[in-house]
Parts: C-alpha cells; structure tokens; sequence
C-alpha cells in the first residue's frame, strides 16, 4: 500500500511538473508540541509516526500494554492546537497537529472517527478514579 | 445434431440501449442509496440495534442463494452429462456469476464501513462462517470463469468436465456456507437448526432456475433467436420439481419445531401471528409462491410460455419473501435470554412481543439495485462474448440423442 | 496448594511489589481504594490468562427502578453526552440495561442489570469474519474497531444482545473509550479501568448507592471478594443451557 501510495505521488508530480504542483500548494504549518521534545527524534516520527502508532495500537487492544511513549493519547495530549478563542481543536480544524499535514500530504487517516482527537478533560470520572 | 453456433447479441437497437440505460439508472439509485445511507451512517434506515439485518440483506442472500442454483443449469450439463442442458451452460454459468455479484454488492455496501474491505480481505478468523464464506464467494468467481473459459475456448474443450465437477461441488459448498450463517446461530430460536444448510440448497435449485428461465426466455424473445419447446418443457418440469423440494424442507423444518416445546413460540409468531411475516409466509411464499407456480408448471398452463414466465416470477417474488421471513422474522421475533420468565421492562425492547422494522427507502432501493447490477452484468455479457447459442430450436438441440 | 502452585503465587507476589511501586508512582488518587491497586498490572506486562474477570450479581439486592449502573456506565464511556442525535431510541447505544422479570410459573418478581457476560466460549468471537470480536487473555471480550467491518454477525450470534452497532457520526468520545459510526459495540467491563486494578463504573456506582449488588473480581483468584462470594451461595448464569461460561454470574434468579 506504501509504496503504491508513493508511487501514485511520484507519478503525479512527475506528470504535472515537479516545480508547478510544489510551489503552488503552500506548506503545512506544523505546530509544536507542549513538550521540549517528541518522544523520539522528529525526524524519525515523521517518517515512522504511523507504524509506532500501529504497533502499539495492537498491543494495547489485545495484550493490554498500556506504555504511554507510543500511545495515541499521547500525541493527542501534547499536540495540542487552540483556535482563536483559546479553545483546542479537533481533527475537524486544519489547524489540528495531525490534519495539518495529513490534508497537505493527501493521506486519509481512519483515526478519529472513533478516537478522540483532543484531550479529554481533566475531572472526569476515570481520571479522578471513579467516585462521583 | 447440429453443431451449436454462439453469438453475441446485436447491441445497436434502441430497445437494447433502453434496457442498459434502465438498468443503469437503478444500479446508480443503488450507489446513491449507499452513498447516503453511508454518508450519514445507518439511522437513516429501518434497520436497529434489534433488526441488525434488513432488506439489503434479504436481497443479497436471496441473490447469492439464486446465483448457485443458476449454475445448475450448466452443472446437469456437464456433470450429469444431459445434452439437451449442454448449450445452455455458457449462459447458466455467466448468470450464475452476475447474481454473486449483485448479491455481495449489496452484502458489502450494506457494511458499516464498507471502505474497509481490504480488512476483511487481509484479516481471518478461520472459525467464522463468513469468513469461509469471503473464501467460497471469491472460489466461485474464479472456478466459474475458468468453466466458462474452458468452455469456450476449444483448446480447453477437453478439460471442461472436470471444471465443471469442481464448479458443481463447490457450489455445494458454497450454499452450505450460506445456509450456515444462519444454522449455527445457537442463540436464536428461529435458526439454529442444521437443516438450513440442505434448505438452503434446495432454495437455491428452485430460485436459481426460476431466474434462469425468465432470462432465458426474455433473452431469446428479445434477440429474435429461435428457442424450442424441448428446451423450456424440461426446465419447467425440473423447475416444479424444486419448488415440490423446498415446500417438503420448509415443512420438516416447521415440524421439528413444532414438536419441539421451547420452539412454539416462534412457530406462533410466524405461522400464526397477526404481523407482516405471518402473511409474506402463507400467502406470498406458500401461495403465490409455491402452490400457484406448482398448479401452472403442471396443468395445461404449463404449455403456455407466457405462463411458464408468470410462474418463475411468482417462484422469484415467493422467495424473497421467504428470505425475508427467515431473516426479519427471525430476528423479529425476541430472543429468549430468560427461558421460563416473562420481561416486564426493559430499555432494549427485551420486554416487547416482536421488534417492528420498517425499510427506508435508501435501504430498499439498495437491495433492489443487486438485481440490476446482476441484469446489467448478465446484458453486457451476452453482448460482449459469445454465451447465447444463435439457435435453441428443438432440431438443433436434439433432445433425444445419448450424451 | 502443590508446589507449582505456591511457585506462581511468588511471582504473583513479585509483580504485585513492582506493580504498587508503578501504581503508587503515577496515579494514586483519592478513591482508589488499596484493594484493587494489588491487583493492577505493569502498564508493560501484557494480560495473563491467570486472571479471569467476572461480576456477580444479587438480583436479590438489585433495586427495581434504580438505574445507577446503567447511569454510571453511560457516563463513564460516554453514552450520554450528546451524540447520537439523530439515532432512534432503538438504535441507540445501550451497553448495559436493567431488565424486571417475573418468573411465569411462581410470580417472583427480579430485577437486574443485563450488559456483555463476557463469555468463556463467546459466540460473538466464533461468527466475527474478522477477528475484531475477540477475547483478551484476561477473559474481557471486546470488539477491535480499528478491524471491524461492521457487518453486524456478532449482533445476530449473541445470545444476551448485549452489543449495539453505531447508526451515526460521534464527535465526542473520551479518549480512553473510543467508539464510532459504523462500528459494534459492547460492555468493556471498563477495560481502561480494569487495567489500572480499578472497578467497574457499574460496580462501583451500584457500591455507591448503597445497594452493594455487585462484586467485581478475578474468577480465577479464590481469595478474591466474588470467587467467596460464588463459592459460599448458589449463583446462575444466563442460558446456562447454551454452555457459554460467562464470566458474569446471577444470584436469586
């Protein structure tokens, strides 16, 4: 499928003109996240975010491994974006950490529809630990 | 015997672009539906967390069961060695195919996330009945083509027995599998019965052969190509045959659970009960569909072709209500959690007499775009390749020559 | 006890000291009671068939008309916070719900909560063309939605109709429950709470309101709460008959 994809992009740069289709789709403006810094090198979670994310997916769903280095809750938590208002948005925004480049690198991802794609607040039930 | 020439059909008439073009508009009302019914997500039809099943499905299984019963056709043919069935395998088998696939359309687009058939695809839970099923559906596409090619290419001439042994087996296999996705629901009382798997069968034998004809005749009246007597004799007798056979299963099938104490309740629901099925049951699957064609197939009517089409209709229409009686019905009617205690209340409808369902318009028109999409297949097909024989005029197909 | 026995008691008793250390480190808060903190997990040590999670259930203590499970439940994986607009009340997600029954022939009246039995033999893992029913390790049966299809067979094979299939968009999941249109579902037994050697939400709410109908625990520990519980009165499962062992079990009905 990753090479397909990859393909497909070459083949379609290569059709339209590399310099045209570059220069007229304007870079993703990637935000920081809250922490000093990812929980690996950026330059490998750029490359291999997915297959982590994958991994651990499997892992926790099954054998119930709950490490938070790979954990989509992570991303979520610590990439956070906010709106104009001050409010942190969700996948929906462009402005979202993860639509950002997904919408510039034309990849569809399948994650939040049902994950969620901002924290979930602080207070609720299972943070605090179940008494009401 | 003369030599059977094939020929394709002559596309260029306007009653041949009418037909493409009305079946094409269904199959795209069919695309639209499932558009909207996905866009939104599955509120906008009958279906609920109690009917989880609807009219998609309803259609989809009925095509599937449809499409292994048309291979029969070819299958007595080769197999059973019947000269007279011989030219009629290439469109038996091209019938056969375009059924599967306007049934499995209409099974996945009715998925909850139908852009995620790759995952059925790449993951297997080889105890799952569906998941044997993804295997025999696809097995089915390929051996048929391959019967087909060998069927039509003379190189392969000699090897089309025992393509169409496989085809035949598999077949079986594959309505067992069918059958089976209701016979192994140990949880409710309207299925969970082994005799599923054989009914099945026979449902097919019967649907399968009603369609066959239908398309048989209207393909030969329409083209303007001879078509014999001999030929729709046999079938319509071997049509009566079937339709006989399921009768007798639906009636043991009946009577074990009639016998059975913990069973009466679902034999009150859907042989006497005051909803929907207990009427599809009795007067569309039994009367119209069974005991009608029966008395036409086998009185002086039978000799009518006019009436022999009236027939395979009702046998048609008679089977999709049996279809949705066994799977609506089945699910209607409430599974019984608490066997010996009466629910007084519950938020899930566990307390109610039966579960109502009432198809939206999306969802109905999906299941009826899977016959369109068959049709379309089985048109461009005869148009395209050479699968109907120029001639089926009694001389020419010569009933009475030893295969 | 023989002696391979007493040998996983130790390991037991091993990774129950690095598990309160972990515990202890992160996430001790106020109403965590110590009781389930033993029982929780290294966040990277995967389930062990070891343990096998089960309710019991008091019909007898079980109130008619008191909801707080079934509250406790739509609150904690977030049922109730506003999707599902457009959803029937028949297509709705219900995870559990309290059924009131009368036996037919005597007149007894019960009342109880119905929710996923987690089976032993689940026939919602059998019919599920692509694995995503499944049962962990642990005796949890969950669906994995990042495989399912949707097709709906789990629904029509379960014998409890404990799942519910999503009829629309959802836009406001906890992180910790992700759920979404086009997918089944089911009672997780709060999986995410489970694996932090937490109760229930069910549980808990039932112990809050005084009701105490409910014992949450590892089937497989015999000194736990529920394997006393089961052992000291006669309990049931729900069709028995079918020969599924669910991990849920029912007094007084």
């Amino acid at each position: 499928m990753k090479y397909l994809r990859m393909m497909l992009v070459l083949l379609t740069v290569v059709l339209l003109g590399n310099t045209i289709v570059l220069a007229d789709v304007p870079k993703p403006v990637i935000p920081k996240g809250n922490a000093e810094e990812c929980v690996l090198p950026k330059e490998e979670m750029r490359v291999d975010h997915m297959n982590y994310i994958l991994h651990q997916r499997d892992e926790t769903m099954h054998r119930g491994i709950r490490t938070k280095k790979f954990s989509l809750k992570g991303c979520i938590d610590c990439h956070t974006v906010k709106d104009d208002a001050g409010k942190i948005v969700s996948y929906k925004d462009k402005k979202h950490f993860c639509n950002s480049c997904h919408t510039y690198a034309a990849v569809n991802i399948d994650c939040f529809e049902c994950h969620a794609s901002t924290p979930t607040a602080k207070g609720t039930i299972s943070s605090t630990g179940g008494k009401k | 015997m003369n030599k059977i020439n094939y020929q394709e059909i002559e596309g260029s008439s306007s009653g041949f672009i009418a037909l493409l073009g009305i079946l094409g508009i269904f199959v795209l009302a069919g695309l639209g539906a499932t558009y909207y019914m996905e866009h939104n997500g599955h509120y906008v039809t009958g279906m609920n967390n109690q009917i989880v099943w609807g009219l998609p499905h309803v259609f989809a299984v009925f095509l599937i069961v449809a499409a292994s019963g048309a291979l029969n056709v070819a299958s007595i043919g080769t197999v059973f060695g019947k000269t007279l069935y011989k030219p009629l395998g290439r469109l038996s088998s091209l019938l056969a195919i375009a059924l599967l696939a306007g049934g499995l359309a209409v099974l996945l687009l009715d998925l909850g996330r139908p852009d995620r058939l790759i995952v059925a695809m790449t993951y297997y839970n080889f105890k799952s009945i569906f998941a044997w099923n993804i295997i025999l559906y696809s097995g089915f596409f390929g051996i048929t083509i391959v019967y087909v090619w060998m069927m039509m290419e003379k190189r392969m001439n000699k090897y089309y027995r025992p393509a169409g042994m496989a085809a035949f087996i598999w077949r079986l296999i594959l309505t067992t599998g069918t059958g089976s996705i209701f016979g192994f629901l140990v949880a409710r009382s309207a299925y969970d019965a082994a005799i599923m798997a054989p009914m099945f069968i026979i449902m097919s034998f019967s649907f399968g052969l009603a369609i066959f004809l239908l398309v048989l005749m209207l393909g030969y009246n329409w083209t303007n190509r001879p078509l014999g007597d001999a030929i729709i004799y046999r079938l319509k007798n071997l049509l009566g045959v079937f339709v006989a056979a399921v009768m007798y299963f639906v009636l043991v099938f009946h009577l074990t659970n009639l016998y059975e104490t913990e069973h009466h309740g679902v034999e009150r629901f859907i042989l006497a009960g005051n909803t929907i099925h207990t009427t599809l049951f009795w007067v569309v699957q039994i009367i119209i569909g069974s005991i009608v064609p029966l008395i036409i197939l086998y009185s002086k009517l039978g000799r009518s072709r006019m009436w022999v089409g009236m027939a395979s209709l009702f046998i048609i229409i008679g089977g999709i209500a049996q279809m949705y009686v066994i799977i609506i019905g089945g699910q209607a009617y409430p599974l019984n959690i608490f066997p010996g205690m009466e629910v007084l209340s519950s938020s899930f409808g566990d307390a109610a007499a039966y579960h109502a369902y009432s198809p939206s318009l999306a969802e109905t028109v999906l299941g009826v775009s899977g016959i369109a999409i068959a049709l379309l297949i089985v048109v461009l097909g005869v148009r395209v390749l050479k699968f109907m024989p120029d001639s089926l005029a009694d001389k020419d197909v010569d009933p009475h020559q030893k295969a | 006890m023989s002696k391979p026995g007493s040998e996983t008691s130790k390991i037991s008793r091993r990774k129950f000291l690095g598990t309160g250390i972990t515990v202890a480190g992160m996430s001790v808060a106020p109403g965590v009671s110590l009781i389930n903190v033993a029982e929780a997990r290294p966040l990277d040590q995967p389930v062990s068939s070891k343990q096998r999670w089960g309710i019991l259930v008091d019909a007898n203590k079980c109130s008619k008309g008191c909801t707080s499970c079934v509250d406790a439940c739509f609150t904690e994986n977030g049922l109730n916070r506003g999707d599902e607009q457009h959803s029937r009340p028949g297509q709705k997600a219900q995870w559990i719900r309290k059924i009131d029954l009368r036996d037919k022939a005597t007149g007894h009246e019960v009342s109880l909560p119905l929710f996923c039995q987690h089976c032993e033999h689940p026939p919602c893992t059998d019919v599920c063309p692509t694995g995503a029913s499944f049962k962990r390790k642990d005796g949890l049966v969950l669906v994995d939605k990042h495989i399912c299809i949707g097709c709906r067979y789990c629904m029509m094979a379960c014998p409890y109709k404990a799942r519910s299939f999503i009829h629309e968009e959802l836009t406001h999941q906890f992180e910790y429950a992700p759920r979404g249109k086009g997918t089944v579902e089911g009672c997780t037994l709060c999986v995410h709470r489970v694996d932090q050697g937490r109760n229930p939400a069910c549980v808990d709410a039932c112990n809050a309101a005084g009701h105490k109908a409910m014992y949450f625990g590892d089937l497989k520990d015999s000194n736990s709460e529920v394997s006393k519980q089961l052992k000291m009165h006669s309990s049931k499962a729900i069709r028995a008959d079918l020969e599924l062992n669910p991990g849920i079990r029912y007094r007084g009905i």
